[in-house]
């Protein structure tokens, strides 16, 4: 499954665009970084409430697919800008992260 | 090959930049095409220690030294020091303050980490004059 086909499939908002053809092979959920950076691995999922400009930088050092800001949490203005110089995909929804997780599962079947 | 040899200086407190040493590294070693598992252990090892840097020391300084079987990292720092190292070194220990740990910061899990993802470690620290870590990964 690509960044695109989640999009599609889970109505998210794309709030910046890096690679959407970029394959997601797993998921990680967690909004404290020093966990994030050792337990993400590339082409993760990544689903955090944590909008700023560190958690552009764990996922540019991960290579995850792309982060899902869930619930609706704010993406901070600087965060959004190293984003799209450094080709992060991320993407908003009001869903909580338990149903975003368990909607990319059954997708990963 | 001939070694490669960077250096990087940490400003202090700018958590704008704080990631941009090691993702210059990361991306160097990339281009070496050094086996992603290696780049993986050497991102984790030295992002934890970049940032611990700008959180807890005022910035510091980053040599990299890359040569045919590892990857030599020694980050200097004239911060506080670490009273404690055994404890600083236990997952959960933090003295992250509050504004800090609003960043998704202070979860403790940094320095083990460190440990964790490089093949030698060595800190040495002393109260009032600052932190060095000796850090080795090794080419997979
Ligand atoms: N360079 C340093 N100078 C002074 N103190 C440090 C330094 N690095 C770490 N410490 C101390 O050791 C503690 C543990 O560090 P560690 O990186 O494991 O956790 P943290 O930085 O508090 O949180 P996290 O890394 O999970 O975001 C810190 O809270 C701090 O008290
Ligand atoms: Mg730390």
């Amino acid at each position: 499954m690509t960044v695109q086909n989640l999009i599609d499939t889970l109505h998210l908002t794309v709030l910046t665009e890096g690679d959407l053809e970029k394959e997601i092979t797993g998921c990680y959920c967690g909004d404290l970084l020093s966990w994030v950076m050792s337990r993400a691995v590339e082409g993760d999922c990544w689903l955090t409430v944590m909008g700023n400009i560190n958690a552009v930088a764990v996922a540019v050092l991960t290579d995850c697919a792309c982060i899902v800001l869930t619930e609706n949490a704010a993406l901070d203005a600087d965060a959004r800008q190293r984003a799209e110089q450094q080709g992060v995909t991320i993407l908003t929804t009001d869903k909580t992260t338990y149903a975003v997780a368990v909607a990319l599962s059954e997708l990963m079947k | 090959m001939e070694s490669i040899k960077l250096h990087y200086d940490i400003s202090a407190t700018d958590f704008t930049r704080a990631g941009a040493a090691s993702g210059d590294v990361k991306r160097v070693l990339k281009e070496l095409g050094v086996a992603p598992a290696t780049i993986r252990n050497v991102a984790v090892a030295m992002y934890e220690g970049e940032i611990n840097m700008v959180i807890h020391a005022g910035g510091g300084e980053i040599d990299v030294e890359i040569t045919e079987d590892a990857i030599q990292m020694i980050l200097t720092d004239h911060g506080p020091g670490i009273e404690n190292v055994e404890l600083a070194m236990k997952e959960g220990y933090s003295t992250a303050p509050d504004n800090i740990r609003c960043l998704g910061f202070g979860a403790g899990m940094g320095l083990p980490n460190i440990k964790k993802y490089s093949d030698e470690f060595r800190i040495d620290t002393e109260l009032g004059v600052g932190t060095t870590l000796t850090l080795k990964v090794y080419m997979s």
